[in-house]
């Protein structure tokens, strides 16, 4: 700070002299200095001699140097020695008897009152000229700032940022310097002089010319709306005669042929009355087609247009009427063919709606007979399941509607009252529809087909998929329907070859439930039926007690750990003999306490937290239908079981969870590592908030996303260079700032040199002071 | 009978012209399109493994014209604004100006003026729009075209100075660096120095920014460059440090958001004006130390000269695609440059876009100056910890390595 306010007085300094180098050269200048610093430069240098006089060899020496370099200047009166201060007043006394002097000695009064600071070395007036300039050039840099921020928060930048000028040039310059080289060229260029087309400005030919001069503005006007209207009304009706003919709507035809055929017959009657001869000519005509058209038999069925008309039938709307018609009838027939067995089927589709969760087919298999032929027994049994889905396929709505109406539950609470009861309806159709069988053989046949065979595929499947979800739903409508096949082995065992296959594919069934259960080691598949059913007597004693009692172990674990353990734990840790009396006291506490906190179950209610967080994370099937997609959707209807199960993809059980032998911890297992390795684990610089960065990654740029506009928007970037294209450095005519109309050339011409003639003047007359 | 039918209106599908693209109606509707996050994230990361590294040479790789221009080294080259001609300084103390076309047929090579001068030149640089320019040596000279003796001759201590430059947007500033370790800047018109700043090391050369008319960048002989604000030199702007060897030369692209800096190191690395760290770093087998780097005017390429004396042409753009570019490429390169700023602080992304493969003099080199850079850092914060507290004080990357400002 001090050596800034020195430099300011330096330059005040500096200032003055100035001043006095602009007075009137023709008055003798005297030059005051000032009596302050003299003073203190004189009572330093006494403080020299005093020091030196220590020496007495220095001391006289010092002496004569003293006398010798006294300084004698026409400007400057040196008071050396006297030990008086030397006032200006004193020096301008005899001034005042010359009155000439009057106008210097009131300039030097004025004088007085100013001092003038001793000057200063070179290296700091370089310095205080220096720190001038830069705070002068830096001042002209910060006119920059605005610019260069404006720059960087641009949205984007297009370099070169000054547009270069498209220079005009006249066309006549262009085209007298432009000679016509290929023959084309030529062709035009002599078809253009030839008409005298004009290359400047009124862009029309002498004849245009003309010819606009000899209508009236007027007229010309009037003539090119004729005109206009002309060519309007022609594209008109050419559009409708296109549009007309392009008509293939075969009603319009008829309606146009009916119309044309009226108009014929008016025309007719019109020529009767003004020309009888000729209207019997037309009538002869007709007469002629008349018989032309019963010859040739052209509108019998047999005809190209009846039969083009049967193709058609598929996509013609009568035409699948007159179908239908005919499938009715052959529907009639076929139920005549089956007209006994009808009212079975009636029953065991609604059977099927009932209780779609027990396999039909593989009962129908158990289930046998008097004895009858096995085979023909089966047979009958698929082509009465064909049948069955056959009507189906034709009215699919109805019972999948019934289908999903039912709610899983409801079906658990139903199927075990009724499954006994049908299993009994169920053998005595079978009966019944022996008997059919009996009557109509045909029906073997259909065996062999594969499509019956295929049918018959899918229906196990789904029969098996449906006794999963019944054996999740229940246990126990399971053991009831083994009990319920347990009572017919008698029968089974006579024909054991036959059973085998759907028996297998029940026994497996089962397996895999077991398996799922995690209690069957023994994962054989039974060779023959007895070793089927051996199996199956053991699994069924298997599930029958101990399954259950293991699950009421389970039960007891999960729920009673933790309070069990804990009285255990108790029981084994206190001494008994010592604290009976704070045993007492304990309780009494305790008691208090569950009196206290009698509402609330700590215990249950994380085991309860529990169990919903397991549920959790565990996986979730996918739901994939989309209603609508191959059958009508819309509102009150909802895609079909078959759909919604073939698009439900099954999640895959995940591992272990880690607390599962914990019971009183959740350990939740929601990081994932391997997503986390291309998760953001810290928030980086320009956001300070997480919620910021997320919502940075949440909104999408893409064009999937955004609209076209809003994706250029959103891509642009930031700076566009274009290749070629040369990129000046930035000017301040470019940012709309004036420019300093002097070169920089001039002004270091003009001004170094008197710069430094000024300089060196301050510099001497310092030097001399 | 009124017949309803769908009815769509013709203007939303039809195309006004065969070579209009098919207009394809679309849903925004984001319950259409779901998982759009995972989804930019995997073009993001595509997106990043696009970039690669392709060196691209002139295509007419000859010398039209070679010139004796001194005796002994030649020093310093500089062009004039307009194009036409060049001038040289040399070992032999001379100034010489030349044509830029070469000599007509049976004419003789020769300069078009020489300036005899009184001490060696070892640097020159030419006024960005007026017929002047400035050489160094012991002292910086500015000359007029026309004169054979410099208008103003500017001085500030003794020593020799390497490299003079003017400012291109107020062009009456000079910058200059000396042997002193220094950096002087001068102001042409009032023909006085104006600041100097002393840094730990010895600056070969400086570069102004040509959009930003206070800010200059330093390469120093301590592996770093400094980015400074001729107002405030007390303080970088920016340490720019990546090299592991003497920064020799700097230039800036014209656009003035990135610069290019020349090591002993034998690389060229690229540099972002507001970051600390490379973005990009060149490197052949055969590239030895290079010695001096330009950027192009159009900002597309990057030349530099290396000891092994060639010159080479680089993209100033690794992955960008030479050429012209269809307006879907460019909306795609677009899309991806965005989708690559969106996602660039995700790991996998962030690996991927700084992997460069390097040079194992370079790597090693790096790993070691992180050593010690470590081992330095950690010997401070113990000095810290084991005085008296304020007595030792935490000094900044960026003043650390200036030591004093001169008024």
């Amino acid at each position: 700070m001090s050596r800034n306010q020195a430099a300011e007085s330096n330059l005040l300094a500096l200032n003055q002299q100035k001043e006095l180098e602009d007075l009137p050269k023709d008055y003798p200048l005297s030059t005051s200095e000032d009596e302050g610093d003299n003073d203190g430069e004189r009572k330093h240098q006494k403080l020299l001699e005093s020091i030196s006089s220590l020496n007495r060899k220095d001391r006289q020496k010092l002496a004569e140097r003293s006398e010798a370099s006294l300084k004698v200047s026409e400007f400057s009166v040196s008071s050396e020695g006297s030990g008086e201060k030397l006032v200006l007043s004193d020096l301008l006394e005899p001034v005042k008897t010359s009155s000439t002097l009057a106008a210097v000695k009131k300039q030097l009064n004025r004088v007085k009152s100013k001092t003038v600071e001793l000057p200063l070395h070179r290296e700091e007036i370089e310095q205080i000229h220096r720190e001038v300039a830069f705070n002068k050039s830096s001042q002209i840099l910060s006119k920059w700032d605005p610019v260069v921020l404006k720059n960087w928060q641009a949205e984007q930048l297009v370099f070169p940022l000054s547009k270069p000028q498209s220079v005009f040039a006249p066309i006549e310059h262009v085209v007298s310097g432009w000679k016509a080289g290929t023959p084309l060229e030529q062709e035009i260029f002599d078809l253009l002089h030839k008409n005298k087309q004009p290359v400047t400005e009124p862009l029309l030919t002498p004849v245009e010319k003309a010819s606009l001069k000899a209508m009236s503005l007027e007229e010309v006007k009037m003539r090119r709306a004729e005109l206009q209207r002309a060519r309007a009304l022609q594209s008109y009706y050419e559009a409708r005669a296109r549009r007309e003919k392009r008509i293939k709507s075969k009603k319009y035809h008829r309606i146009l042929k009916k119309g044309k055929a009226k108009q014929a017959l008016k025309d007719f009657e019109k020529l009767q009355k003004v020309n009888p001869a000729a209207a019997l000519e037309e009538l002869e005509k007709l007469d002629k087609a008349r018989m032309m058209e019963r010859m040739s038999l052209k509108h019998q069925n047999s005809g190209k247009w009846a039969k083009s008309k049967a193709i058609m039938a598929k996509y013609d709307l009568e035409a699948r009427q007159a179908m239908q018609e005919q499938l009715a009838r052959n529907k009639e027939l076929m139920q005549k063919v089956q007209a006994a067995s009808e009212s079975e089927e009636e029953e065991e589709v609604q059977e099927e709606e009932e209780e779609p969760l027990v396999p039909d087919m593989v009962n129908g298999v158990q289930i046998k007979a008097n004895g009858l032929n096995p085979w023909m027994f089966q047979n009958h049994f698929i082509v009465a399941k064909e049948a069955e889905v056959q009507k189906d396929l034709e009215n699919p709505a109805e019972p999948e509607a019934q289908e999903t109406s039912e709610s899983e539950e409801e079906r658990a609470v139903v199927e075990e009252e009724t499954l006994l009861k049908e299993f009994e309806e169920r053998r005595s159709l079978r009966q019944k529809s022996e008997l059919n069988h009996m009557a109509e053989p045909v029906h073997r046949h259909v065996t062999k087909d594969p499509s019956s065979q295929e049918v018959l595929s899918e229906l196990r499947a789904l029969s098996q998929k449906l006794i999963t979800e019944n054996h999740q739903s229940g246990k126990q409508e399971l053991s009831s329907a083994r009990t319920a096949q347990r009572e017919e082995p008698a029968r089974e065992e006579e024909e054991p070859m036959l059973l085998q296959r759907p028996k297998r594919a029940q026994t497996l069934d089962e397996l895999e439930e077991l398996g799922r259960e995690g209690c069957v080691e023994n994962k054989e598949l039974p060779r023959t039926a007895v070793e089927g059913l051996q199996l199956e007597k053991n699994l069924s004693n298997h599930i029958g007690t101990p399954k259950e009692k293991k699950r009421k172990e389970q039960m007891i674990d999960l729920q009673n750990l933790l309070t069990t353990k804990s009285s255990s734990v108790k029981s084994l840790a206190v001494p008994t003999t010592v604290q009976e009396l704070e045993d007492e006291e304990e309780r009494d506490q305790r008691q208090m306490i569950k009196v206290a906190f009698a509402g609330d179950d700590a215990i249950r209610d994380f085991l309860k937290e529990k169990r919903e967080a397991v549920e959790a994370s565990k996986p979730k099937d996918l739901d994939l239908t989309l209603p609508g997609w191959g059958k009508w959707g819309g509102m009150g209807l909802k895609p079909s079981a078959k759909k919604r199960r073939r698009f439900l993809i099954k999640a895959p059980e995940g591992p272990p969870r880690k607390d599962k032998n914990l019971p009183n911890v959740i350990i939740s297992e929601k990081r994932n590592i391997h997503a986390a390795a291309h998760q953001v684990q810290v928030l980086s610089h320009p956001f300070t908030h997480h919620h910021q960065f997320e919502r940075t990654i949440q909104t999408p740029i893409g064009s999937t996303w955004n609209t076209q506009r809003a994706f250029q928007k959103l891509t642009m970037s930031k700076v566009v260079t274009k290749p070629g294209h040369i990129i000046k450095p930035i000017k301040a005519e470019d940012v709309g700032y004036r420019s300093s109309s002097r070169s920089d050339l001039s002004v270091v011409q003009r001004n170094p040199k008197r710069l430094s003639i000024r300089h060196k003047k301050l510099l001497e007359n310092n030097c001399v002071d | 009978m009124k017949v309803k039918m769908l009815s769509r209106n013709p203007d939303h599908y039809v195309r006004e012209t065969k070579l209009d693209l098919q207009r394809v109606p679309r849903n925004y509707d984001p319950t259409l399109h779901p998982f759009e996050v995972p989804r930019e994230y995997i073009r993001a990361l595509n997106a990043t493994k696009l970039e690669r590294v392709k060196i691209w040479n002139l295509t007419k790789r000859k010398c039209i014209r070679t010139i004796q221009a001194h005796e002994g080294f030649v020093r310093g080259i500089c062009t004039r604004f307009c194009g036409t001609s060049f001038f040289t300084v040399g070992d032999d103390k001379t100034v010489k100006q030349w044509k830029m076309d070469g000599p007509s047929c049976g004419e003789e090579e020769e300069p078009l003026h020489t300036i005899l001068g009184k001490t060696v030149y070892t640097g020159i640089d030419h006024h960005w729009r007026e017929a002047v320019f400035a050489t160094c040596g012991q002292q910086v000279d500015i000359w007029d075209e026309q004169r054979t003796s410099p208008i103003c001759s500017m001085t500030w201590g003794f020593d020799s100075i390497s490299s003079v430059k003017f400012n291109p947007i107020e062009t009456f500033l000079l910058g200059s660096c000396a042997s002193d370790r220094n950096i002087v800047l001068y102001d042409m018109r009032q023909a006085t120095p104006l600041k100097k700043v002393i840094l730990d090391m010895r600056t070969n050369t400086i570069c102004w920014n040509p959009m930003e008319a206070f800010i200059f960048t330093a390469a120093n002989e301590d592996y770093n460059l400094y980015t400074f604000d001729m107002r405030a030199l007390d303080t970088p702007v920016m340490v720019h440090m990546d090299h592991v060897s003497a920064v020799l030369d700097v230039d800036y692209s014209p656009t003035g958001r990135e610069f290019v800096s020349a090591s002993f190191d034998k690389s060229i690395r690229i540099f972002p004006v507001d970051k600390s760290r490379s973005r990009e770093v060149y490197h052949t087998k055969r590239m030895q130390h290079v010695i001096c780097v330009k950027w192009t005017a159009d900002s597309k390429y990057i030349m530099c000269g290396s000891d092994e004396m060639n010159i080479r042409l680089w993209k100033a753009n690794a992955s960008e695609k030479l050429g012209v570019l269809t307006s879907r490429e460019r909306a795609a390169t677009d899309y991806n440059q965005k989708l690559k700023e969106k996602f660039q602080h995700h790991p996998h992304i962030k690996r991927i876009s700084r992997h460069r493969h390097l040079p194992k003099s370079i790597y090693s080199q790096i790993q070691e100056q992180r050593i010690m850079k470590e081992a330095r850092r950690r010997k401070e914060l113990n000095r810290i910890k084991h005085s008296k507290p304020g007595s030792v004080q935490m000094v900044s990357e960026k003043k650390k390595h200036v030591v004093a400002v001169v008024k």
